[in-house]
């Protein structure tokens, strides 16, 4: 190998495009490392406070595309507080420094301010791509700096982020001369848009494929601007409410019958149920459909769309569709490979929740399902069994009982056999989430069984300090664990403090874990950033006895940070 | 899913299934108008029940069984927090009600949540027959425990705000336009379909009729005799001549004078009809009187 020029192993590389192979190349030898290095073009950092910008940029001059995660998982559900961190301004000012030729960056769980938008606007005259993904700190004036400078955007996409929304007139930023759009995913902006600068918009890029609008954009506005854009693959529909007689209405059922390269559908952030057939004869070519933002629609009006959609792959719903509703999802789509289910009223029950047994019968119908998040009033151990058998091919697999911890429906038994038999029998898995009653046995099975998880998420389970071992013991892949309110310790914290170097991070929550552990915990590993959070500092000052509310450690090569809150202490 | 349970605020929309046997407790839209409750009835005004929208008060927030309180989700089904004999929920439970207290970063709501779980299990619900305020923006959730269930921030919200807007929309859109009708003076309000009429003739007649009974106390104690003719003669007077004025509000939140525009562009825009005392429209008045002479 050592007498290949450097050109052959890089042109070799080039079809290595995963970030682990990629990784794995480099630890080969020295040369591989070297041409791996120079010639990477793409580069993933799952945990912004792991290493330096600048370290990053010495690493891969040649970088182009970068993706960024900042706040913990559970930041997603308030259990972080605000002000935690995650900052992509240094980043974007040590990469605008050494003036890398960035073209795309992708973020998620970062705090993104107008600032930082305006820098990566005028930048980089290559850039092409902005993702941000539920990230927040900016405003619609930030958008406007990229809509302006931004000359060869193609993709602008902007998933479940708090935007700050001025309600300017940031769509008129972009310059007549920008004809480049592919990507242009504007459905979480809460405010209005204008109209005319939109359409203008959508009528001069020949390239756009996805179109995703928000709430503001009324039925007519849509009819019109798929007029310009029939080409386009990926829908996200805005508001969807007419009267089914009027003239729009028609217009649009025209306009829609005629975009006949549409795949993926999603949207309905107003819907009206009799507004739907305009979109019907989309479905038999829908590969992925979105419809969880759509609390508009009943139980009937889903299934009345579903049963059309025969090559479905991807379906995202609200309970509303119910258990009934399920079955005829697993009589329709048999091809079925990503299923989530949220919850319509997340914090009552009601009867068209959906129970196991919507479960199961989509298990019986859609063998090739991988993906499940599925929230559900209750489930049974006899309902995974069944699950686990029919659908092995699982990767993800995530289950909430809306009370936390309900146990077995029929049995009044702990959970714990229904997630073995789903560990058991899902070799593959990779990610799982819990719920339910569960004792220290179901991670006796996960610990077992698990040989691929990379990701567990832990909630009101378990008994003691075994729990939590079984699973650092077992799972030797184990990347993320995420654990609150349970009755794990010290006893678990501590005993192998190595692994957790092997781990990206590791996060505990009102669980039984001191601070005087935690400072052991820091001590012994100087590469772990070992942070505690509080309300108030008052607990920083108590003893070491003191049980810590919220720990969250990671590796990292650049020690402790020094943009942390007061409320967050690095130990 | 029994009994009505306590209710600490406004929740969500409820589902339609599900009706509870006493006419008192009504579907409750998020807005807190009850467009069945408000239809227009050509019976006297004031010999309705209390529930007429125009009380003012939001309407009783009496929610069907659908909704449980804190206390239900613990007792119904599955059992208590404490029941598993297993240590896991226990531990949990264990920290002080921490499981419930509100944590950093929340909304003021959780505290609710609190306050139900720390008075323990309710052995019966309270009925609800409190009224609230209901409220008409972003409807706080009950959150019984902190980040539980795992749904993202912006989902919950985005979910929280929208019933409401939809039902309204998707109703407007249905055929049916109500507007609210405040008269000066009046001690209650009245609501119209402006959708059941044509033209600006049609809506006067139906508003003289409406407000009849509050003009009559007006027109005093001159001892009428035929009371229709004459009282009616005598609200077109009121209404066109200078005691009243006709005004609405349009989407912009401006008062304007009701005639200006083609009657579809005032049904399209009009979001309230307010029948003003012209000593308050100074300046609208000699034209109100000039439009409706030359109108009628």
């Amino acid at each position: 190998m050592n007498y290949f020029p450097d050109e052959v192993l890089e042109h070799v590389f080039d079809y290595v495009t995963s970030h682990r192979d990629r990784n794995a190349v480099s630890l080969v030898c020295k040369s591989w490392y070297r041409v791996e290095r120079c010639s990477r073009q793409r580069v993933f950092i799952g945990n912004c406070y792991s290493i330096s910008p600048e370290r990053v940029i010495q690493r891969f001059p040649g970088l182009k595309s970068l993706t960024l995660k900042g706040k913990p998982h559970f930041a997603d559900f308030n259990l972080v507080p605000h002000e935690w961190g995650g900052f992509v301004h240094p980043w974007i000012e040590a990469l605008a420094r050494s003036q890398v030729g960035l073209e795309e960056l992708k973020l998620k769980r970062m705090v993104v301010s107008d600032d930082s938008l305006e820098l990566l606007s005028y930048s980089f005259p290559n850039f092409k791509s902005l993702v941000l993904v539920s990230c927040e700190g900016f405003t619609t004036d930030g958008l406007a700096a990229i809509a302006a400078n931004c000359r060869l955007l193609r993709d602008l996409d902007l998933q479940e982020n708090e935007i700050d929304d001025h309600r300017g007139q940031w769509l008129n930023c972009f310059p007549d001369s920008c004809t480049s759009l592919v990507s242009f995913n504007i459905a979480c902006l809460k405010g209005d848009v204008n109209l005319g600068a939109l359409e203008r918009l959508v009528a001069r890029s020949p390239n756009l494929k996805s179109l995703k609008l928000n709430r503001a954009v009324p039925l007519d506005a849509l009819q019109r601007i798929l007029m310009r854009a029939p080409q386009l693959t990926d829908l996200g529909t805005g508001s969807f409410v007419d009267d089914p007689d009027s003239e729009a209405y028609s217009k649009l059922k025209h306009t829609i019958s005629k975009c006949r390269s549409i795949t993926s559908l999603s949207g309905f952030l107003e819907a009206a149920p009799q507004c739907l057939p305009a979109v019907y004869p989309l479905c038999s070519n829908l590969t992925s459909l979105n419809l969880s933002y759509a609390v508009g629609l009943q139980g009937s009006d889903l299934i009345k769309l579903i049963r059309h959609c025969v090559k479905l792959q991807r379906l995202w719903i609200l309970d509303s569709i119910g258990d009934d509703g399920l079955s005829v999802v697993a009589s329709t789509c048999k091809d079925l490979q990503e299923l989530r289910v949220f919850p319509s009223l997340p914090f009552e029950a009601g009867p068209s929740a959906v129970t196991e047994r919507g479960l199961v019968a989509i298990s019986v119908g859609c063998p090739k399902l991988h993906s499940l998040l599925y929230f559900c009033q209750q489930m049974t151990n006899a309902a995974l069994t069944t699950v686990a058998k029919n659908c092995p091919n699982f990767i993800r697999f995530r289950l909430c009982t809306l009370d936390p911890t309900k146990p077995d429906a029929d049995t009044m038994q702990p959970l714990d056999e229904g997630f073995g038999a789903i560990v058991q029998s899902c070799r593959r898995l990779r990610r799982l989430s819990m719920s339910g009653l569960l004792t220290d046995k179901v991670f006796l099975y996960i610990g077992t069984y698990a040989e691929q998880l990379e990701m567990l998420s832990v909630a009101f389970a378990g008994e003691s300090d075994e729990g939590m071992l079984y699973v650092l013991n077992g799972c030797k892949k184990i990347r993320k664990l995420e654990i609150r309110d349970s009755p794990f310790g010290n006893m678990a914290l501590l005993k192998d403090v190595g692994k957790y170097e092997t781990m990206r991070s590791l996060w505990m929550s009102s669980c039984e874990v001191t601070l005087g552990a935690c400072k052991t915990l820091a001590k012994k590993m100087p590469r772990l950033n070992v942070e505690i959070m509080s309300e108030n500092e008052q607990e920083f000052n108590l003893d070491d006895g003191q049980k810590v509310d919220r720990m969250y450690l990671y590796r990292s090569l650049t020690g402790k940070r020094k943009d942390a809150p007061d409320f967050v202490w690095t130990l | 899913m029994s009994v009505p349970q306590e209710q600490d605020y406004v929740g969500l929309t409820e589902l339609p299934s599900m009706e509870k046997g006493s006419d008192k407790f009504s579907q409750r839209s998020n807005s807190g108008l009850n467009l069945k409750a408000t239809e227009l009835r050509l019976g006297l005004p004031g010999s309705e029940s209390p529930e007429r929208d125009g009380a003012g008060a939001g309407k009783s927030a009496a929610v069907c069984g659908a909704k449980r309180g804190f206390s239900d989700t613990i007792n119904g089904g599955s059992g208590k927090w404490a029941m598993s004999g297993n240590g896991g929920s226990e531990a949990g439970l264990g920290k002080d009600g921490g499981l419930f207290s509100p944590r950093g970063g929340t909304n003021p709501q959780t505290c609710l949540g609190a306050s139900l779980a720390k008075d323990g299990i309710p052995s019966s619900p309270k009925p609800l027959l409190h009224e609230k305020k209901p409220q008409i923006s972003a409807v706080p959730q009950k959150e019984q425990v902190v980040g539980w269930p795992p749904i993202r921030s912006f989902r919950k919200n985005s979910m929280a705000s929208n019933p409401q807007k939809n039902d309204d929309d998707a109703e407007a859109k249905s055929g049916c336009l109500y507007v609210k009708v405040s008269m000066d003076g009046a001690p209650y309000l009245r609501k119209v379909d402006l959708k059941n009429f044509g033209s600006y003739q049609q809506l006067s007649s139906a508003l003289e009729k409406m407000f009849r009974c509050f003009t009559i106390s007006q027109c005093g104690s001159h001892g009428i005799s035929s009371h229709d003719n004459l009282s009616e003669s005598r609200l077109k007077d009121l209404l066109h001549g200078s005691e009243y004025v006709l005004t609405y509000e349009d989407k912009d939140g401006d008062w304007m004078l009701v005639g200006d525009v083609p009657w579809e562009m005032f049904t399209a825009s009009c979001k309230r009809l307010r029948i003003m005392k012209s000593s308050e429209a100074i300046g609208l008045a000699p034209r109100a009187m000039e439009k409706c002479k030359s109108r009628n």
